[in-house]
């Protein structure tokens, strides 16, 4: 059994070649070999979504993907989000301004799957909205400001006033 | 005079944890550490006879497995608390790096380095170990019995500590002719922390030190433990404490820092991670002690509690840990939150072969105040009078003093906290509406309150250090020991220093984050809901000396006398007649480069804190009961609390949704649960242990009542921990309102409601008859 095989994909706009531990999954890929930091790890069975990224647009947790399924896919993490001169997106600052960050490491999991909301262009009700983040546990925070940053935002992009 | 606090700025660290650029631990290990994986016991209680490693040696990357046979044979105490010089007030020292008595299920037996986490873990399963297998006990009060398993050689009977609470002549009291007894039990159940990141160290020599970065909310104790468990010198120790993924009391803990400095020590001191997995952070950390309370009222009918007694047994697990000083907390509190004449206060802390409790969010209290707010509820509805009324009535009155800490209630705050609670949920209106309804879907409001604690003053030392350096451009560094462990911490401190200095800007203030015992002044960390308050002492202590040097030096530039001048938006001032004599900016460039005196501006200094101070709040819940469903619906919530004043508006809501949304868990779904027959644990994951989603709660609504505490230098108490510690009762005590039936066991969850409800005849269990 070949223990490693070469995997080529486009990482945060830019097309990369690794090789990799077949058994590895694409979080341990991410952060050992990119040093991606926000990719986190929680629990590495899919149960907390700490470490989810972007994959051909959609939002996966990437603990529970092989690093080998990478290969040809276009991949996004939090650190594609930032412009080229450093500004935050839209979605970053709403977490910020909505004092939706604590101890920091459930949020560019947060984000990434608010940022696959917000791309959709949809309008999505409060119970949607919760049902859409529930894949994600954070112990901090109790959702509350994770909502409304998410919230605001989209109603920001949808050119909408949020109801009250 | 407030410019910063007070204000709901920006958290200092929100940039960099939004971009994923904040470094925790595992952000900062070297690619080529050797990756530890422990062994763990497959019993919940017995001996190891022998091991055999080697069919587990003989996996390729496997670089050494040492085993509790290998290990100094010295017993370690764990507990986050400063240490005390007096031997009896030391904390207990009953485990050893690995353990060859193993006390519960998934104990610390051996332990693999190797090359990679698949080497490890290969080899961790091959490891064989014989065990010469003893009885084991979970329930507390069966560990207390004669003929319990013997749990440590040191304790016998189990029972790790037992202290009294007396107050008048109980006995005597309950003689009086007339009284109604109000006698029942109350459990809580077992919860962990549940922070997003898993514990996790990383030890390396360097410099003939043993350097360990940590995932930790106690830096500067887990040095002193470090060295405690291996014997060596304390100064040879070295932790950094980089940003940390929630702490919520686990990390109050040595875990596994001593673990991985010995393993660095047996491999040529490389640098050697131990990254406690999800499913064994459940069983091999820490969790919050299951207490047990059975509380005797007596009382007129007038409502005048007579005579109160009290028994917790309060469920230790395997080792010490905290130990005993949580379930005191929580007994010698509930005299104080409704203080009667006659009181007989019992608490006992057992040891069982369950997971070793320690400190979690609010240390005790969530417990003690879920058991008495449940209680007084209970008293209200024997006496057929309404509950809050009754709280109004016996709740800790005003101008009340704690004898022992001098802790004192200055103002009307549990009234004004109620009022804003039953303001918001129209609570009155709803409390009437929802009494004696029938039919399967129940509306039900209740309410809870409590006290909590900042600091632990008398209990033990409490101590702040801090340290502030001028930079040229009229901006400051500042460190103290205590811990950013999400809550905000550094922010505050930066509004403060920026307060204190006169600076224009709290991002002026650059709070140096990252704890390092060989640089950072000495503090003990984050617990207790201290920091804002004890680090408040600090930074108005040393702001102040660095302010004073700064005028005298200004003195040497402007020759205006020093009483004339002042720091005002970062400007030096003549404060007769407001004139900026030169900037903050220009004064520091100069002081560091003059030819004439050219000096550095620091500061530091170190400052006891010989108070403490109540902090309160309620919580009140409105809920939905599916009888048929023995199913809780959350549908209306809101925590109100005076912590004083606030320093940062935003972040304390936000602490407060925090501790919501983990009292909403402790009260319908968190539970940990282990094999009756094996002592295994069995739901050890995040899947099978119910914390609260997005989808589990309704608006967090949090509100405040300022009434400023007058022994802190701004005002402000403890916010940390309080937020937890009133919801369960409030939403037990909706669930009766709803339906007329008590739940008196933690978790609410449907098994609980559907042994209740059954009982009361709210639903047939048909196999309930036939047994």
């Amino acid at each position: 059994m070949a223990q490693y095989m070469l995997v080529k994909y486009n990482l945060n706009g830019k097309d990369v070649e690794q090789m990799v531990d077949v058994r590895a999954s694409l979080t341990d890929m991410l952060r050992n070999d990119f040093r991606m930091t926000s990719v986190k790890k929680g629990c590495e069975v899919g149960e907390c979504g700490a470490c989810t990224v972007i994959i051909n647009g959609e939002a996966y947790n990437s603990c529970i993907y092989l690093a080998v399924w990478a290969n040809g896919k276009t991949i996004r993490t939090l650190e594609s989000l930032m412009g080229p001169n450093g500004e935050l997106s839209d979605i970053q600052q709403a977490f910020i301004d909505e004092a939706a960050i604590q101890c920091g490491f459930c949020t560019p999991g947060f984000i990434m799957s608010a940022w696959e909301i917000l791309e959709s262009g949809k309008e999505y009700t409060d119970a949607e909205l919760r049902k859409l983040l529930s894949g994600h546990l954070c112990r901090c925070t109790g959702y509350e400001n994770i909502i409304r940053a998410v919230k605001k935002t989209m109603y920001k992009r949808l050119g909408k006033e949020m109801p009250e | 005079m407030s410019h910063h606090v007070g204000k709901s700025v920006t958290r200092v660290d929100a940039f960099d944890k939004a971009t994923g650029r904040a470094k925790y631990t595992d952000d900062l290990c070297e690619k080529n550490a050797l990756v530890v994986r422990v062994v763990r016991s497959t019993i919940a209680h017995g001996f190891v006879k022998s091991i055999d490693i080697s069919e587990a040696e003989k996996v390729p990357g496997v670089v050494k497995i040492l085993t509790c046979f290998d290990v100094p044979d010295i017993k370690f105490p764990t507990a986050g608390h400063p240490w005390s010089t007096d031997p009896s007030h030391q904390d207990t020292a009953d485990r050893k790096l690995l353990n060859q008595h193993v006390r519960y299920y998934g104990d610390d037996v051996a332990a693999v380095v190797a090359e990679d986490e698949v080497a490890a873990a290969r080899a961790a399963r091959l490891v064989k170990v014989e065990y010469e297998v003893l009885p084991f006990v979970l329930d507390v009060q069966k560990a207390m019995e004669e003929g319990a398993p013997q749990i440590h050689e040191t304790c016998p009977g189990n029972v790790l500590k037992h202290t009294s609470n007396i107050r008048g002549n109980y006995e005597e009291a309950i003689k009086e002719p007339g009284l109604i007894c109000v006698d029942k039990w109350y459990d809580t159940a077992s919860v962990q922390h549940c922070h997003i990141e898993n514990h996790i160290a990383v030890a390396h020599e360097e410099a003939g030190k043993i350097v360990i970065v940590s995932s930790t909310q106690i830096p500067h104790i887990v040095r002193r433990t470090v060295g405690q468990a291996l014997g060596i010198d304390w100064g040879k120790i070295r932790i950094i404490k980089p940003y940390i993924g929630g702490g919520f009391g686990n990390k109050q803990d040595t875990l596994y820092e001593p673990l991985a400095a010995w393993l660095c020590m047996q491999v040529g001191g490389r640098t050697v991670k131990i990254d406690i997995p999800r499913e064994d952070t459940f069983i091999s950390n820490r969790i919050r002690h299951a207490e047990r309370f059975h509380i005797i009222s007596w009382v007129r009918p007038d409502g005048t509690v007579v005579a109160r007694k009290v028994d917790l047994y309060s469920n230790q697990g395997a080792y010490a840990s905290h130990g005993h000083s949580i379930a005191a907390k929580g007994l010698n509190a509930i005299p104080q939150l409704y203080p009667v004449p006659n009181y007989c206060g019992n608490a006992y802390t057992v040891y069982t072969n369950r997971s070793t409790a320690g400190a979690m969010r609010g240390y005790g209290m969530p417990q003690a105040s879920h058991a008495i707010e449940c209680h007084v509820e209970d008293i209200a509805r024997a006496l057929g009078v309404d509950s809050l009324e009754y709280r109004r009535k016996n709740v800790m009155p005003v101008g009340f003093v704690d004898g022992f800490s001098k802790n004192e209630l200055y103002s009307d705050t549990f009234n004004q906290c109620f009022d804003k609670a039953v303001a918001y949920m129209d609570y009155d209106r709803k409390r009437k509406e929802y009494e004696n309804q029938t039919g399967d879907i129940r509306k039900g409001i209740g309410l809870a309150t409590f006290w909590y604690n900042t600091a632990v003053w008398p209990i033990s030392l409490e101590h702040s250090s801090c340290r502030m350096v001028l930079n040229q451009d009229g901006s400051v560094q500042v460190q103290v020991g205590e811990t950013e462990i999400g809550q905000g911490a550094d922010t505050a401190y930066a509004q403060m220093t920026a307060e204190i200095l006169g600076l224009k800007d709290y991002r002026d203030v650059h709070m140096i984050s990252t704890q390092d015992t060989d640089i950072t002044p000495f503090g003990t960390g984050a617990y207790a809901s201290r920091q804002t308050y004890v680090v408040g002492f600090s930074i108005s202590q040393t702001g102040n000396i660095l302010k004073r040097k700064i005028l005298e030096y200004a003195v040497e530039l402007t020759r205006c006398p020093l009483v004339n001048m002042d720091i005002v938006d970062s400007n030096i001032v003549r404060t007769t007649d407001g004139r900026v004599l030169m900037s903050l900016k220009e004064l520091a460039t100069e002081a560091l480069y003059s030819l004439s005196h050219s000096v550095h501006l620091t500061a530091e200094s170190s400052y006891q804190i010989k108070n403490n101070a109540y902090s309160f709040g309620c919580c009140c819940a409105e809920v939905e009961v599916d009888i048929p469903m023995c199913r809780v619906q959350l549908k209306k919530i809101i925590n109100v609390h005076d912590c004083g004043k606030l320093i940062n508006p935003q972040l304390a809501e936000a602490q407060v949704h925090g501790g919501m949304s983990m009292g909403i868990g402790m009260a319908l779904s968190e539970t940990l649960l282990w094999d009756e027959k094996t002592g295994a644990p069995l739901n050890n994951n995040l899947l099978d242990y119910k914390l609260c989603s997005t989808m589990d709660h309704p608006h967090l609504e949090a509100q405040f009542v300022e009434n400023p505490e007058p022994t802190s230098p701004f005002g402000t108490k403890s916010l940390g921990e309080p937020p937890t510690c009133p919801v369960a009762p409030a939403i037990r005590n909706a669930i009766l309102n709803a339906t007329g039936v008590a739940i008196d066991t933690l978790p609410m969850n449907p098994h609980v409601l559907f042994k209740r409800f059954s009982e009361e005849g709210l639903i047939n269990d048909p196999w309930r008859k036939e047994n």
